[in-house]
This record gives C-alpha cells, sequence and structure tokens, in this order.
C-alpha cells in the first residue's frame, strides 16, 4: 500500500506497538479460558484481571466488577440500553436521549419502540451541545433511563455530561454516556461526573477494534445482552476474547500514560489547520463548539461542494478523510446531527471531518491543505451552485 | 464501488463549463436530493454542436454528466431525445443500486435543454425554466427529506419537521 496520510482515525486508529506486542505475546503464552481451573485458566483470568484493573483506572471506576467487556462501543451501547430497558420496563417504558446520538443509540432506541416503549429526544444549540435543564424537562415518572453522548463523533463537541448526571440522580433515573469517542481522549472519571453507565471502545486510543468496554455502576439494574455462561460477572456470557481485551488493557495503560502528551499533539495540528485554512479555502463553516470540542476532531462544511467528490479526490492523492455527505452514505441520509445544528442540506453535503492521530505531522497539514485547495477549485468549477463572476 | 469508467470521467470530466447565450438550457435536481446539474446546448442544422455542463454532487453525479454530454454532443436532436438515463448508466458500465435515482439525471437535465431549445424556436415566450418544472417525479416519485422521509415541498432547502420533531417522530 502507498504511504496514506491518514485524516480519518475516526474511522480506524492503528494499534499501538506495545499494544501489538502485548498482543502478540498473549497469543503465544496465554491462551487459557479464564474460566478453567487449571493453570492456564488461572494465568489467562490473572491477564483478563489486569486489563480490568487498567481499564478501571482509565474510567477511575471504584469497583473491578464494575467492568464489563464487550466486542466494542455499540454492543457496550446496546448493552446498557436494552439491558436497562428490560430490567426496568416494570418502572416504566420512557426513555430520554438527544438528537444527535450515534446510530447504535438511535436504532438501539428504534428497536425498543417496536416494543412499546417510547422516546423523547432533545434538541442541541447550534453548536450541538444539549441543554441539561431540556433533559430534566423531558424526564418523566415513568423514564427509566437518560442516554445523552459524552462526545459527537461528527462535530466533537463534548456535552455538559456531569450538569446532566446531577439532574438524572436528582429524579432517581439511572443515567447512560456513550463516551466512545472520549475514552481515552480526554480525562475520564465516572465517579466525578456521576455516571450510571458509560460505553467505551479500545480502537478509540489504540487498541484493537472489536474489543471495547460497559462501566455499569455498582446497584445498577440491568440486564445482560447476552445469556450463557457465568462470565464478567454474570454480565456478559460467552468466553472472553482475551487477546484483544489484553490489547485494550495495554492501550488503557498508555493512554492514561500519554494522554496529556497526546491531547497536546492533536490541538497542535488541529490549531494548524485552522489557522492556515483560510489561507487555503474560502466559504466555510466550523461546526461544532469552538472550546469544548474534542481536540482529535475537526468539521469543516465546505461551501458549493459535494464532500463524496472531495474525499474521492483527495484519496486519488493519497489522503484519507471521511466525509458527512448523504451521497457518501450507503443510505443516502444527510447527517441528523448537521441538520439538528442547523446545516441546511447543501451545506451538510460539503461536509468533512477530520481526525488526527499520533502518527500525523505538522507537514501532512500542509499537504493536506493544498491538495485540498486544488479539489475544492476543481469542484467549484464544475458547481452550478457556486456564485458566478468569482 | 464505481467501476474504471465512472472514476475515469469523475477525475477527468468531459465537456464541463457553461456556453454564454446558450440555444437550450436545463437544469435537474436540488441540493435536498443531493444533486444538481446544468446542460448548456449549441445548436446548428438541428444538431447538437456543443453541450457543456455544470454538477453539484457526488463522483456518480458527475461522471454521469460528462458521459451524457459524450454521448450527446453531434447527435440531432431527434436522436438526442433518445438518450435515456439508463444508456447513460449502461455506458458508465453501471451505478450503484442506490445511485440510480439520485445521480443518474443526465438524460433528464439533457431533455430539458432541448425542451427549452424548442420552446425558444417555436417562439412562445417562455420565463426561464423553472426547476420544479423540470424535476419530474415519475411513477409517483417524489422528494423526501433524506433525515426524516417527511415528503418535501420543491425549493426548499430546509426540513422544518426535522428541527421541530423529536426521535419519536424521526424513526
Amino acid at each position: 500500500m502507498e504511504q496514506v496520510i491518514n485524516l480519518d482515525h475516526l474511522s480506524a486508529n492503528p494499534i499501538l506497538p506495545e499494544v501489538q506486542e502485548a498482543m502478540i505475546q498473549a497469543m503465544k503464552n496465554n491462551y487459557g479460558n479464564p474460566s478453567s481451573q487449571h493453570k492456564l485458566g488461572d494465568s489467562a483470568a490473572r491477564a483478563l484481571e489486569n486489563a480490568r484493573e487498567s481499564v478501571a483506572r482509565l474510567i477511575n471506576a471504584k469497583d473491578l466488577k464494575e467492568i464489563v467487556f464487550t466486542s466494542g462501543g455499540t454492543e457496550s451501547v446496546n448493552h446498557a440500553i436494552k439491558g436497562v430497558a428490560f430490567a426496568r420496563v416494570e418502572k416504566g417504558r420512557h426513555i430520554v436521549t438527544s438528537n444527535i446520538e450515534h446510530n447504535a443509540v438511535l436504532r438501539s432506541l428504534r428497536r425498543l419502540k417496536l416494543m412499546d416503549y417510547q422516546v423523547t429526544s432533545v434538541p442541541v444549540d447550534k453548536y450541538g451541545i444539549i441543554g441539561a435543564d431540556k433533559v430534566a424537562e423531558a424526564i418523566k415518572p415513568e423514564t427509566i433511563l437518560v442516554t445523552v453522548m459524552h462526545s459527537n463523533n461528527e462535530i466533537g463537541t463534548i456535552e455538559p455530561i456531569k450538569e446532566i448526571a446531577a439532574l438524572c440522580r436528582e429524579k432517581k433515573v439511572p443515567f447512560h454516556t456513550d463516551a466512545v469517542d472520549s475514552v481515552g481522549v480526554v480525562p475520564m472519571d465516572v465517579q466525578d461526573l456521576g455516571l450510571d453507565l458509560l460505553s467505551l471502545s479500545s480502537n478509540t486510543f489504540y487498541g484493537p477494534a472489536g474489543v471495547g468496554a460497559l462501566y455499569s455502576k455498582k446497584g445498577t439494574s440491568i440486564w445482560p445482552l447476552l445469556d450463557g455462561g457465568v462470565q464478567e460477572n454474570n454480565k456478559r456470557a460467552g468466553a472472553e476474547n482475551l487477546i484483544g481485551i489484553i490489547g485494550l488493557g495495554k492501550a488503557a495503560e498508555l493512554a492514561v500514560r500519554e494522554m496529556e502528551s497526546r491531547k497536546r499533539h492533536y490541538l497542535e495540528l488541529k490549531k494548524t489547520l485552522l489557522r492556515e485554512l483560510p489561507n487555503y479555502i474560502d466559504e466555510y463553516i466550523i461546526n461544532g463548539h469552538p472550546e469544548l470540542c474534542l481536540p482529535n476532531l475537526l468539521s469543516v462544511s465546505i461551501k458549493y461542494v459535494e464532500g463524496e467528490s472531495l474525499v474521492l479526490m483527495l484519496d486519488d492523492e493519497n489522503i484519507a478523510l471521511s466525509t458527512r455527505s448523504a451521497c457518501a452514505a450507503g443510505a443516502l441520509q444527510a447527517s441528523h446531527v448537521l441538520i439538528s445544528i442547523g446545516r441546511d442540506f447543501a451545506d451538510a453535503q460539503g461536509t468533512l471531518v477530520i481526525s488526527f492521530g499520533l502518527d500525523n505531522k505538522k507537514e501532512d497539514i500542509t499537504r493536506f491543505l493544498s491538495v485540498l485547495r486544488e479539489a475544492v477549485k476543481t469542484l467549484r468549477d464544475i458547481s452550478p451552485l457556486y456564485p458566478r463572476g468569482k | 464501488m464505481y467501476s474504471e469508467v465512472v472514476m475515469d470521467h469523475f477525475r477527468k470530466p468531459r465537456n464541463v463549463g457553461v456556453i454564454e447565450n446558450p440555444d437550450g438550457k436545463g437544469e435537474v435536481g436540488n441540493p435536498i436530493c443531493g444533486d444538481m446539474m446544468t446542460i448548456y446546448l449549441k445548436i446548428a442544422d438541428e444538431r447538437i454542436d456543443d453541450i457543456k455542463f455544470q454538477t453539484f454532487g457526488c463522483g456518480a453525479a458527475i461522471a454521469v454528466s460528462s458521459m451524457l454530454t459524450e454521448m450527446a454532443k453531434g447527435k440531432s436532436i431527434e436522436e438526442a431525445k433518445k438518450i435515456t438515463n439508463s444508456d447513460v448508466a449502461a455506458a458508465l458500465e453501471g451505478l450503484p443500486k442506490n445511485k440510480l435515482h439520485c445521480s443518474n439525471l443526465g438524460a433528464d437535465a439533457l431533455h430539458a435543454a432541448i425542451k427549452d431549445y424548442e420552446s425558444k424556436q417555436s417562439g412562445i415566450k417562455t420565463k426561464e425554466p423553472k426547476r420544479r418544472e423540470i424535476h419530474e417525479h415519475k411513477d409517483g416519485e417524489k422528494c423526501y427529506c433524506p433525515y426524516c422521509d417527511a415528503e418535501l415541498p420543491e425549493g426548499t432547502t430546509y426540513c422544518k419537521a426535522c428541527q421541530l420533531n423529536t426521535v419519536e417522530d424521526h424513526h
């Protein structure tokens, strides 16, 4: 494969060498089943608990039993939402969420609606901020769960989770946050935030894809999603994906140690890009909150062009990027997030999501910008929307 | 995802641009549907002497416009009228299924431009054709909000239903 500048780390992160090494060692030496009552099992069980400890430390969970390993962010979210909905059905069937959630949340809720659950979705402001007061207003006596994302995967806005969690606690409603794009990127403290449930994914912080965890505070009423054996403290049946979990544990350890330096690296790239962008293109909108946002993500709507065309052109120049254009999505649907923050359909079409990683250098930004300038110029020359005489 | 022919036309689109004082002009699509195409014609001896396009849209939409102009150039008006959207898709060696409705509008734009030319010729004074007159919905097709599926009036750039309603109404 040719050398590609990856500005699409949200889609996939590379696995860090130290994580790879830990996984390779585990593959060679630690293939046991943690549930077995012999030495192979003991060794596997120790490795499993070590990883659990690393994850608990990453999010400051009080008790190791509060960490349930899953197959990734999507499973964690499904487990949190459906698990609580099933466990608490006798108390009610109403769930509160926001307008800008990830599909894992939206579609879990849509599934529940087929089972006569009701959902209230709270709108966001132009930055994508969810008002805690609006969440509180939406809570009814029969509300059994509130689920609001920690940070948005398209625009990077970080939500007032502590405030929302406090209001939920006041009303005695369990609160879940989808923190898949936050954990390992920004500091996370489930106790300080006052969370009942949190979903995280390993690949966000350079662990393997297909592994994640659900934090479920002690005493939270929740059903398993998968039934079978008694693994994971009876919360998730099935022999553990030990190799993946060891990778997750190692990645969590590194994320704790390197969080500050990574953040500085991301912000440096983001600032460079924001500063240089007006020297390369005009007529664009930066989406999301200017300060309350992920350091590694930048969403920009470029006027008069369509995102899929841009992505194809950048790909020809070996630059990997993501778009939120409907035309690039299988379903041809405009991004509900961009529509919710007030972008019109045409601007939503020209939206790029740039996500930085540890492998990016400042030169990547310069190269990206010069390629982007040419691509935007070419597409605007073709575009009937581009005002004449320019 | 796209055929080599599509990528070739996307990378090197033919006949891009505007013809000043065109003999015929056709516009289809709107940004809600995702794609917009404008076709400009220069007619000589009842033949398409020159044709140019402008397109806002995905890779498929640009390739469709480019291929359409190549297919139409030099053809007589009557021949050009027979070009269909399916012909264009076939010449491109196929398009992804989900692109067939929204991006494959090239022939529609061409026919609209021819219609514009003919009405000018007939001396009947017509206004600049409006998109809603040309963006036809065949077989009961309509424009829907890509997010909430609400039916959209032509010309809107924003789905009001989405903003006001909740996820209960969305899904």
